[in-house]
């Protein structure tokens, strides 16, 4: 069953110098329970697209066109009280750096509770017993004693861990990760992920996670959609995408990973940079790095087709030989 | 926090007995004490002779250490003028002055904080600008001006207040008188207390202002509001309990210099404190209450120091006050 349906989204910034399409066109869907994880460079638009949900895109920007509807309700029409009450409810946000995810001056238990307290007409003691039942989900030891630290007395993956922990708290049906493991240690990373994997298998909750870090994503997710300069250039199944990329940007991102390379030899990269959100190029959007680029490439912006286990915006996608 | 206490002691011992020595090295420089205290029909001769039993003619050593020596016990000197020892006739005043301070306080809270969160989240708001410019001008315009503005319009023009005096006091337990608890104390302290506050005021709007706005765009700020948490929640205490960390340093240091500005407030509304009292002492080259003056604010500036210390340990959980 579906569970969110993004169509035609498209989010714009206002700026001194006219404004700037950061989103264009974006559309994919989340079944329940279902695990997706959002490929890209940084300002690719991942983020964006996380906050647009929730509908906490920063100051100026605005969800300029497009529809979202979770669980059968459009959220870009509810106003901000109603959405209020589906943020951190039904729809949960882990976001990047636990140091600074977490408010230093107030003690675990206070931040835990209050999630709570906000959404459900509980007890502050059933709170704390939910609190500490979901620091014990997440594999925190001595549970009942870190409600009384502050943030500053955890290490980065014990934040981590409670951030997750807090998103958890009221049940979601969808919880949104904006790359969660990217500033903890690699060691760490790999515990976190599979925590997140098993605790989204165990409760069936729906998972956006956002990466700019392919190898990530296909541990975790059933479904990758690639971001590239503001738009989807390529989604489909994680095996689909990891195996058989169609798009010669995910063919490169691919070959750039450590672990694609043989020891002693030079990592491969993409040459060129991401264009700035200011000179979206016409034709595709990755025309000025692609190596197997043609004249219609620089004039027609390609569509996404294909299946919806695999799908790609491109004139001349890769093809493979079954 | 005993071992807090302790070291804090420490520090203050010495940071008192350098001001002792400042404040009672100055006193040569002041003029002659004997001329304020015998005036003009007394020969050579007995001046002489005074000054020998004032102690006047030893050594600037000699005379500190007597000096110490009786400060350790309270003593520190008879006022020439008054004729009484000059701590009594400090702690005479001292009420007065707290009080003034104590409403300059109040208003300063009362307005601060509700004007500088309000600029913080609403910057652009036609309020929040004029707020800003009014602090501007509250900082730029000098608080005996804006004193005597304060007289001019409320008290000789509308009369709506008295412009000078302490008005009516209630004795509390002790013997400390206030005029914080009678009508007319009240109407009497109304505008020196809004001069004083004139300054720091705009200050503290500021400061509050630029500290809240940095703090709501902090990651655990936008992570509260993915919480789904109220506004006034995030506002007040998400973000304000750590826009006070800064504000409550700075204020610290602030009320101190409070203090300093009593001065010009005192003298401009007559008001019977502690700077008005200085001013005086200094016109009389009264120099056992001046450097006793000196030292009595000395010692507040320390208290209030350590007092903003001890709050800020309380409401940061990263500072634990510790004896090292």
């Amino acid at each position: 069953m579906t569970l969110l349906n993004i169509e035609n989204l498209e989010v714009t910034f206002p700026l001194r110098s006219g404004s700037v399409t950061a989103i264009r066109d974006v559309s994919f869907t989340v079944d329940q329970g279902e695990r997706i994880g959002i490929v890209g460079e940084s300002g690719a638009g991942k983020s964006v697209s996380a906050f647009a949900i929730l509908n906490l895109i920063s100051k100026p920007g605005y969800i300029s066109g497009g529809r979202i509807e979770f669980d059968g309700t459009l959220l870009s029409e509810l106003d901000e009280s109603t959405m209020q009450q589906i943020r951190g409810n039904r729809i949960s946000m882990i976001f990047q750096d636990p140091m600074m995810t977490l408010n230093p001056v107030l003690s675990i238990g206070t931040q835990m509770e209050e999630s709570i307290l906000a959404h459900r007409k509980i007890s502050r003691a059933e709170a704390r017993n939910i609190a500490v039942d979901k620091l014990r989900a997440v594999q925190i030891p001595s549970a009942q004693k870190r409600l009384k630290q502050y943030p500053h007395e955890l290490s980065g993956g014990m934040r981590q861990r409670v951030v997750i922990a807090i998103a958890l708290l009221t049940d979601p049906q969808l919880i949104i990760a904006d790359e969660p493991t990217t500033a903890l240690d690699v060691t760490i990373q790999a515990e976190i992920l599979e925590l997140l994997q098993n605790l989204c298998n165990e409760f069936n909750v729906g998972l956006i996670l956002i990466t700019h870090d392919l190898g990530v994503v296909s541990q975790v997710t059933q479904k990758i959609i690639v971001m590239y300069a503001g738009a989807i250039i390529e989604q489909g199944d994680t095996e689909n995408i990891v195996t058989r990329p169609k798009h010669h940007y995910t063919r490169g991102l691919l070959k750039a990973l450590p672990e694609n390379t043989t020891p002693g030899e030079k990592l491969n990269q993409i040459n060129g940079v991401m264009p700035t959100l200011q000179d979206i190029p016409h034709g595709c959007l990755f025309h000025n790095r692609c190596d197997m680029v043609k004249d219609v490439c620089r004039k027609v912006q390609p569509n996404l087709q294909g299946i919806a286990s695999h799908s790609v915006a491109c004139h001349f996608p890769i093809s493979y030989e079954e | 926090m005993f071992a807090f206490l302790v070291r804090r002691l420490g520090q203050a011992i010495l940071v008192m007995l350098v001001i002792s020595i400042l404040s009672f090295s100055i006193q040569d420089e002041l003029g002659d004490p004997l001329r304020e205290l015998v005036g003009q029909s007394v020969s050579e001769e007995i001046r002489n002779q005074l000054r020998d039993e004032l102690g006047l003619n030893d050594p600037f050593l000699v005379q500190y250490w007597r000096f110490l020596k009786n400060a350790v016990q309270g003593d520190l000197g008879t006022s020439y003028f008054f004729k009484r020892p000059a701590l009594d006739v400090i702690l005479d005043k001292l009420p007065a002055t707290i009080d003034l301070v104590v409403a300059a306080t109040f208003w300063i809270i009362l307005f601060s904080v509700p004007a500088g969160m309000f600029a913080a989240i609403r910057p652009n708001h036609w309020l929040s600008k004029l707020c800003m410019g009014l602090s501007i001008l509250g900082i730029s315009i000098p608080v005996f001006l804006t004193a005597i503005f304060l007289i001019q319009i409320f008290a000789v023009n509308l009369g709506w207040f008295p412009a000078y005096g302490r008005g009516d006091t209630v004795v509390l337990f002790g013997g400390w008188e206030t005029s914080l608890l009678s009508l007319d104390g009240l109407s009497h302290l109304l505008l020196p207390s809004v001069s004083l506050a004139s300054v720091i005021l705009p200050l503290f709007v500021r400061i509050i202002r630029s500290e809240m706005m940095e703090v709501l765009e902090t990651e655990y700020v936008k992570f509260a509001w993915a919480k789904g948490l109220s506004k006034y929640r995030i506002w007040t205490v998400h973000a304000f309990k750590n826009t006070l960390l800064p504000v409550i340093t700075v204020g610290g240091v602030q009320l101190g210099i409070m203090v300093a500005y009593t001065i010009l407030t005192e003298t401009v509304f007559q008001w019977p404190g502690m700077g008005f009292m200085f001013l005086e002492a200094i016109n009389r080259v009264d120099t056992p209450l001046i450097v006793a003056y000196l030292i009595v604010v000395g010692l507040i500036f320390v208290i209030t120091n350590t007092v903003v210390d001890i709050i800020y340990g309380l409401v940061n959980p990263m500072v634990k006050l510790t004896g090292r």
